[in-house]
């Protein structure tokens, strides 16, 4: 083979592996869109679940609970921690390393893990039983390192000038943490929320055996609830409700889509900023 | 008062910061205590090298599924690895700003379909798919596989491309001035510089692979013996969790945490890897 076939040969591959990624998302959408819009009936979005209409309301309003109950908890502690690493703690401290080595650590941990230590801990340990608070909890230790992790890419990236400005102006360092560092970070904290919010609407595994699949909405926070993924789960193998689960899929499929235009919108505005006038 | 409040928030973010410290202890700690026990009276040999799960009989051995979900990382390796690649390729090397704009979304979109959306297009688009070209029921390793090709590569795209683009330019404009063209400037000079950032991504992929559970379960097929062909049932080690553990007690319940342990040391012994790598990588 000469040279200008194997080149061909090389170019012709690289456009083929990006036409296969191409063409799996688009048969995966595609196809779920395509079965699942006509299924997307009004009695889908009934506020009661029975197994007639098999209505993912409840799990959608379990979702947003959930969703707001974990960030509540994980974002906090992830901002927290970052603050800690990037603003307080000196450089080659032993600590340091230490909460990044078990960062990294939970955040290659899978979720079926998560949902096991979850039940072992927070549902049978804790006693706090199958609930959307037990839920939450596991997925926000889930969530935590990444949210720690873009936080402290975002503070990192504040320049320095800032900081010793606002200390040359008399300011300690925590009010140069909250009215400084922080608000020029918060877009770059933002992303990571929404990452984390994707996470959270994505997980099974994590919530069967700690939030339950109850098809209610939660009324308080020791109520076993079951968000959207769960409730795709459980109508999916069950079997009977495939053109239901078609139809919510589509839903899980535009919340997803969603969140990755939003997560796209905040990361076009850190680019502005880093370019624009600082 | 200045200062007890610096040295009070001081001891604040501290806290938080030590809480994954505190998590990663208290997952091992758990994991532990619950699934050692168990490990033992079973007997750690026979437990991992036993060829027989029948919990009924209590008679529990996780050799089938270790396998399991090591053939299914292999396999999903094996679709995700070259189309990733060549897909990072495309993205760093390759492609128009206007074929970046499409592909950039549609790479991030496929890491953000939950699992289960995966695992039911698995069950209603390739089980099917695969009982008609191989007999069988469908649900089998194969179907694992491909299905797991799929989910992993964002991971592999992602973490390759970044690879690729941290490698300097001048190496490319050093390949073309010595008469290179442009493809082989890209396979001969700037991916074996991208060596280690790839292979991090590679085994990130294996983390995603090995660690889901309710993708493979949907389509797998499930069944705890050791598969004979590439269309036969499998079970991994996550779904045996997750489809045991709704109703297991005392010792079945124990053997399902001990598979846990298992997963989390081949997880760890995963992460370990990936650091080691990504520090050489200077990712």
């Amino acid at each position: 083979m000469n040279a200008k076939c194997k080149a061909r040969l090389a170019r012709w591959s690289v456009y083929a592996g990006a036409a296969f990624t191409i063409i799996v998302l688009a048969s995966i959408v595609g196809y779920i869109l395509f079965k699942g819009i006509p299924n997307l009936t009004p009695q889908l979005f009934a506020w009661k679940y029975n197994t007639e209409n098999v209505s993912l309301m409840p799990a959608l309003i379990n979702t947003l609970l959930m969703t707001a109950l974990s960030l509540l908890i994980a974002v906090p502690l992830g901002i927290g921690a970052a603050i800690y690493l990037t603003e307080y703690a000196r450089r080659g401290n032993r600590l340091v390393k230490l909460v990044r080595i078990t960062a990294e650590t939970l955040s290659g941990i899978p979720s079926i893990i998560y949902g096991l230590f979850g039940s072992l801990f927070f549902v049978v340990a804790l006693k706090i039983g199958l609930s959307l608070l037990s839920g939450a909890l596991t997925l926000a230790i889930m969530i935590l390192p990444l949210i720690m992790r873009t936080t402290e890419e975002a503070l990192l990236a504040v320049p320095d000038d800032y900081r010793e400005g606002s200390f040359g102006l008399g300011a300690g360092r925590l009010r140069t943490t909250f009215k400084v560092v922080l608000p020029s970070a918060i877009s770059g904290i933002l992303s990571g929320v929404i990452l984390g919010i994707g996470r959270i609407v994505g997980e099974t595994a994590a919530l069967i055996y700690t939030a339950g699949t109850v098809p209610e909405v939660a009324t308080s926070l020791f109520d076993s609830t079951r968000t959207l993924s769960v409730h795709m789960y459980a109508i999916s193998s069950e079997g009977l409700y495939i053109d239901q689960s078609y139809a919510t899929a589509v839903v899980l499929l535009v919340i997803v889509a969603g969140i990755n235009a939003l997560s796209a919108c905040v990361a076009k505005q850190i680019g502005r900023k880093n370019h624009g006038e600082v | 008062m200045r200062t007890f409040k610096e040295w009070m928030a001081k001891i604040v973010f501290l806290c938080a910061a030590c809480v994954s410290i505190l998590a990663v202890a208290l997952i091992c700690v758990f994991l532990f205590a619950n699934g050692m026990p168990g490990m033992i009276k079973i007997g750690v040999w026979n437990f991992l090298s036993g060829t027989r799960w029948k919990p009924g009989n209590n008679i529990y051995g996780i050799l089938p599924m270790i396998l399991g979900s090591v053939y299914v990382t292999a396999g999903a390796l094996v679709i995700g690895v070259p189309a990733g690649l060549l897909t990072a390729i495309f993205l760093s090397k390759f492609a128009s700003p206007r074929s970046i704009r499409l592909l950039r979304p549609a790479v991030n979109l496929l890491a953000g379909i939950p699992s289960v959306v995966y695992g039911f297009f698995g069950l209603v688009v390739i089980v099917p798919m695969i009982r008609q070209l191989f007999g069988g029921s469908g649900s089998s390793l194969l179907t694992a596989c491909i299905l797991l090709g799929m989910m992993i590569l964002p991971t592999i795209i992602t973490v390759s491309e970044s690879a690729l683009n941290a490698v300097p330019q001048s190496y490319y404009e050093g390949a073309l001035a010595l008469g290179a063209t442009h493809e082989r400037a890209v396979f001969r000079v700037m991916l074996p510089a991208a060596r280690s950032g790839v292979m991090a991504g590679i085994i990130l992929g294996i983390g995603r692979a090995i660690g889901e559970a309710m993708a493979v379960m949907m389509v797998a097929g499930n069944r705890a013996v050791i598969p004979s062909s590439l269309v036969k049932g499998v079970r991994t080690l996550t779904s045996n969790i997750v489809m045991e553990m709704g109703y297991a007690a005392d010792l079945h319940r124990e053997a399902l945490i001990a598979t846990a342990v298992v997963l989390f040391v081949f997880i760890l012994i995963i992460n370990l890897l990936f650091s080691i790598i990504k520090r050489k990588a200077k990712l």
